[in-house]
């Protein structure tokens, strides 16, 4: 796929939550790389599983979900296959993750430095006055006004942008490979947003890091990703370039998303939406997942699931439009 | 930290002022004539004339009061009806017996019931989970002057294991200990059992979890510290049932500490030692109240106070 090395490579994932009802297929056939040093989006509606998939990636998910098959292989590791110990060693140390509320994210009975040098107390074995001395650098690489003051303050004495540079800190304290970003700027102010993505940015290039960031937002995508994943339903319906992918989504769903968004350069008289819902994770439709809500879909897309199929050497697409035994047109209409 | 300690401790004055109102004003809410009850119903009219020219009960209501407030500031409770003797006399060798009681079955409670309240959460719906409730629902059901009278007869006289009355060796302290203290115990148990499963759902366990940090050090750490602020809380308020009770533990096990003066005061209508007991317990529940307060604050940084 990428002509970059993969640090992640996420191999036909199934996450499931076991209810009363039933099985919950979350995540259900993921299958994505990251490249090394390169920002990936995971980009999906409210419920179509990225969040799930990125808990799965450290494993970090709670009862009743459970990740029932697939491969994540880290450097060329499957994640697992690794014993609850040697997770332990990797999370917050080898793979970091971020989350999307800043405002609960950070224990409100300890302090801000407590809590940045627990990561290195815990993987670098430090003593606490060396682990205040690192955070107190963390802090100042986050750019956090006045970080000797920021140390021995709790959280609820910052604002939410600080708390997620906080979190930031907390996360890279121990120069982490890969950076799992989970809605980081959803739950800010927009002038905030900017900021955050900003430093993310300038910390991966300092840090030589590789990071997934998970958003319902295409903007971000569009200003931070190299590489897209377009998630829906628990699948991922397109991964390309970020490039190619604005320049030209293949699957209807993507090219749906982008016409949806209200754009400045037109007049408009009413957004374009997606027909349809969501549908419940309880009742998936057969075949395509979705063919219910495509203006494409013909009588194969109800029957059947496509493969996510590789198209040219950076893109792939589920969608039975690019089989060859498809009769129709091959163009999505896309005004973009 | 300092200056809050000093300002909750200012505010702790005016309730220790209604305390002492209420206990001055509780000889005038008893219905009838007080000096007719304390000298007995069948006096002859001189002896209750000299009880209630002993007692003041022919001044005015603030005078009264007034000199009540300034015996009491000299440490004064008053004269025992029964004995002559000094109220203080009588509470003295008694105060401490029933503060032991009440301490060593406070500690016993919170050591149960946190204990009991982390491990259920930990393995919420598990067997040890179910057992554990079952038990404090037990245990806060059972009234402790039952409880006290089952573990007489299965622990001193069928087994004959520990002696059944009488406080001063740690065998006859066991029993009312831990009768006392299951109650609070089953409470402690179960809000911190419910404090925990809330606290273990919040978004800093999973970054806890997310850090690296060992699923003790999550839960004991993370976890335990913001699930004991709302248990602090209930703490407080078990010391004052705690106090109550020492009541009647202290009657079931024939221990002589201020619960059961305050019986035999009673029984025997001595008003000036029922006041001095019933403000004493009050004192020290607003005395437990207030190191509640400084913890909370200790374990939520957040209190402020206004």
């Amino acid at each position: 796929m990428s002509s970059v090395e993969p640090i992640l490579q996420i191999k036909d994932l199934r996450t499931s939550f076991f209810i009363d009802r039933g099985e919950v297929k979350a995540v259900d056939g993921v299958t994505l790389d990251v490249p090394k040093g390169k920002t990936l989006g995971v980009v999906g509606e409210s419920g179509c599983g990225k969040s799930v998939m990125a808990l799965s990636i450290l494993q970090l998910l709670e009862e009743p979900g459970k990740i029932v098959g697939g491969e994540i292989l880290f450097n060329n590791v499957n994640l697992l296959q690794k014993s609850e110990k040697e997770m332990r060693d990797i999370r917050g140390n080898n793979i970091s993750m971020i989350f999307q509320e800043p405002m609960t994210s950070l224990n409100p009975v300890y302090t801000i430095g407590e809590q940045i040098s627990e990561s290195y107390r815990v993987h670098q074995n430090m003593g606490k006055k060396d682990a205040y001395q690192k955070s107190l650098e963390m802090l100042r690489l986050v750019g956090i006004p006045s970080p000797e003051k920021r140390l021995h303050q709790y959280p609820y004495e910052l604002s939410g942008g600080m708390r997620q540079r906080v979190m930031i800190a907390m996360a890279l304290a121990c120069r982490p490979d890969l950076l799992v970003a989970d809605e980081p700027t959803t739950a800010l102010d927009v002038t905030i947003q900017a900021q955050i993505l900003e430093l993310i940015k300038d910390l991966q290039t300092k840090l030589h890091m590789s990071v997934i960031i998970i958003t319902h937002d295409l903007g971000i995508v569009a200003e931070t990703c190299d590489r897209v994943a377009v998630m829906y339903c628990g699948n991922i319906v397109e991964q390309a370039d970020a490039e190619e992918l604005f320049e030209r989504p293949r699957h209807p769903y993507t090219a749906g998303l982008f016409n949806s968004l209200p754009r400045h350069d037109q007049e408009k008289e009413e957004l374009e939406a997606i027909l349809g819902y969501v549908p419940s994770p309880i009742e998936m439709p057969q075949g395509c997942r979705f063919s219910p809500r495509c203006s494409y879909a013909e009588e194969i897309c109800r029957q059947q699931n496509p493969d996510l199929k590789t198209l040219d050497n950076t893109r792939a697409v589920r969608c039975w439009i690019y089989s060859d035994g498809w009769k129709g047109s091959k163009e999505v209409a896309y005004h973009g | 930290m300092l200056q809050f300690i000093v300002r909750r401790f200012i505010q702790t004055i005016p309730v220790i002022l209604g305390v002492t109102l209420l206990v001055f004003s509780l000889i005038h809410l008893i219905p009838g004539d007080p000096a007719q009850i304390m000298a007995g119903e069948a006096a002859p009219e001189a002896t209750v004339e000299a009880m209630r020219e002993r007692l003041g009960l022919n001044d005015p209501l603030h005078v009264q009061y007034g000199r009540y407030m300034s015996s009491l500031l000299q440490g004064d409770l008053g004269q025992s009806v029964r004995t002559s003797r000094p109220v203080m006399d009588e509470i003295q060798p008694r105060i401490m017996i029933t503060i032991r009681l009440a301490i060593y079955s406070m500690i016993l409670s919170i050591i149960l019931g946190l204990v009991a309240g982390v491990v259920s959460a930990v393995r919420r719906y598990g067997l040890l989970d179910a057992t554990l409730m079952l038990a404090a629902l037990f245990g806060f059901s059972m009234p402790n002057f039952w409880l006290g009278l089952m573990l007489i007869k299965l622990v001193s006289i069928d087994l004959a294991l520990l002696p059944p009355s009488g406080w001063g060796t740690w065998q006859q302290g066991i029993l009312p200990i831990i009768t006392l203290g299951t109650g609070g115990a089953a409470i402690i148990a179960r809000m911190t059992r419910s404090s925990m499963l809330d606290v273990i759902n919040q978004d800093y366990i999973r970054t806890a979890r997310a850090k690296g940090l060992k699923e003790r050090v999550v839960i004991y750490k993370h976890g335990l510290k913001n699930a004991l602020i709302p248990v602090v809380t209930v703490v407080g308020i078990e010391m004052g049932m705690l106090l109550s009770g020492t009541v009647l533990v202290e009657t079931v096990f024939a221990v002589n500490g201020m619960g059961r003066l305050a019986i035999d005061a009673i029984r025997a209508r001595d008003f000036p030692v029922v006041q001095g007991i019933v403000l004493i317990f009050a004192l020290i529940f607003v005395g437990v109240n207030l190191l509640v307060d400084i913890s909370y604050r200790y374990l939520n940084k957040r209190i402020e106070l206004n």
